[in-house]
């Protein structure tokens, strides 16, 4: 399968970049990795005039803490994050993420900026930015702003970046001690976009109870699921297995998955549940909890 | 549209070619530089017939534009053999029998050779996990994971 034919532009500031984005506006498409943007070009379900490829801009891959924050430059490799030991370390949600997306051979080429702004639902990463309450630097004509990973996921393959626009960087609020985080994925074999997934960050308190909870799913409608509904029910709770089963109950509740060939809305939304308690138990663990 | 002059090293060897930009890398290796031991195979980046090292990384080339290889070292299968020699990744694949049909090999291979390039004594699950990108539907993958450790003992030795 072979694209129909583009313009390649492969501008080396960020700059360059914006106003070539600025000039062709909804021609133009970012290549980040490639891993979604190529195969939808291919199968002609995409259509570009204009690629600004991003990938020769300096300064775009890093993964690092700073001023309470995990920074993560937008062009970053997943592979870069599976073989940070910060990441392992310290964010073993990231971590659960990263090794369940597509294969290792995609990996050396996709970019964690790239997952959050193809904005498909199926893809890992945004449940796990919503539970980690990330943000998402993006750069246009105007400058730089920040929009906070609630409001950034706006439909089904639409995010709130505008045509002009180049995530160049996510934030994520360093967490607290008595934090811990999990995802956890059904997936019909290695590579496939999961029939259901769950991401749960926690936060306890001193006395044992959640201070925070963050619970979102993959896969479960036309944008990442988060239910305030589920996290509000958790806090102030001791992690028991009522609470827990409660909040998966709710959190599974406000999903709308499509039936395909990965299963029924019923199966979906019941392994949407069973993968939201997998996730907030082993959140809860890996938070020194019970 | 316009085409793009490339410049890359295939091999160890300093590549030049004129190129549209929809080109796949994948197409240019075989087309353009008659290096058909990369193969397709599902053409949609799951079967990993494809894969070939950019700048010693395992990738998929036919998710790469041609146009992105610029600059850049590309290795592919035909680079394995050395003066007439089999490299031991090669030579453990007709040790272990593994191969049937040959289609995925090539990139059997390459993944299998990025592995090794970072780990000297992978265990057989590092394995599995470097070569879950590579599909094959003959050999159940045993014979496979057999000849990779074959070249991992190999190269040790040297």
């Amino acid at each position: 399968m072979i694209p129909a034919g583009f313009d390649y532009h492969a501008p080396t500031t960020l700059s360059e970049a914006v106003a070539l984005l600025s000039r062709y506006g909804d021609g133009a498409k970012v290549l980040s990795g490639g891993q979604s943007l190529l195969p939808l070009l291919k199968l002609r379900l995409g259509h570009a005039e204009h690629v600004v490829d991003i990938g020769r801009i300096p300064g775009l891959e890093y993964i690092k803490e700073d001023g309470g924050m995990l920074r993560i430059g937008g062009r970053t490799r997943e592979s870069a994050l599976e073989r940070s030991e910060l990441i392992r370390d310290r964010y073993p949600i990231l971590y659960d993420t990263v090794r369940v997306i597509a294969d290792p051979l995609v990996r050396n080429l996709a970019t964690v900026g790239g997952n959050l702004a193809h904005g498909d639902p199926g893809n890992d990463h945004p449940a796990t930015m919503l539970a980690l309450d990330a943000q998402v630097v993006a750069v246009g004509p105007a400058g730089e702003r920040v929009i906070p990973i609630g409001d950034f996921f706006v439909g089904l393959f639409t995010t709130a970046l505008q045509p002009d626009e180049i995530l160049t960087e996510i934030r994520i609020p360093t967490p607290p001690s008595r934090s811990g985080g999990a995802y956890a994925k059904l997936e019909r074999k290695v590579g496939d976009y999961a029939t259901a997934a769950a991401a749960a960050q926690v936060t306890l308190g001193a006395n044992g109870t959640f201070d925070r909870v963050g619970l979102a799913l993959t896969n479960a409608g036309p944008t990442p699921v988060r239910s305030a509904e589920a996290e509000d029910a958790l806090v102030g709770k001791r992690p028991s297995d009522t609470a827990i089963a409660d909040a998966a109950r709710r959190v599974a509740e406000a999903s709308s998955p499509t039936p395909d060939r990965r299963g029924s809305v019923e199966y979906k939304r019941e392994m949407a549940r069973v993968l939201a308690i997998r996730a907030l138990k082993k959140a809860v663990e890996r938070a020194g909890g019970q | 549209m316009a085409t793009h002059k490339i410049l890359l090293t295939v091999n160890g060897s300093a590549r030049e070619a004129q190129v549209e930009s929809r080109l796949l890398l994948v197409h240019l290796l075989r087309e353009s530089f008659r290096l058909t031991g990369t193969h397709i195979g599902c053409d949609t980046t799951h079967c990993g017939a494809c894969t070939v090292l950019l700048d010693g990384q395992p990738v998929k080339s036919c998710t790469v534009l041609a146009v992105q290889a610029h600059g850049r070292d590309v290795e592919t299968v035909e680079g394995l053999e050395h003066e007439g020699k089999l490299h031991p990744i090669q030579e453990g694949f007709w040790e272990k029998h593994g191969l049937q049909c040959g289609y995925c090999t090539p990139g059997m291979m390459m993944s299998g050779c990025a592995l090794l390039a970072r780990t000297k004594e992978p265990t057989d699950d590092d394995i599995r996990e470097a070569i879950s990108g590579n599909l094959c539907r003959c050999t159940g993958y045993v014979n496979i994971i057999q000849a990779i450790q074959y070249a991992a003992a190999k190269m040790r030795e040297r």
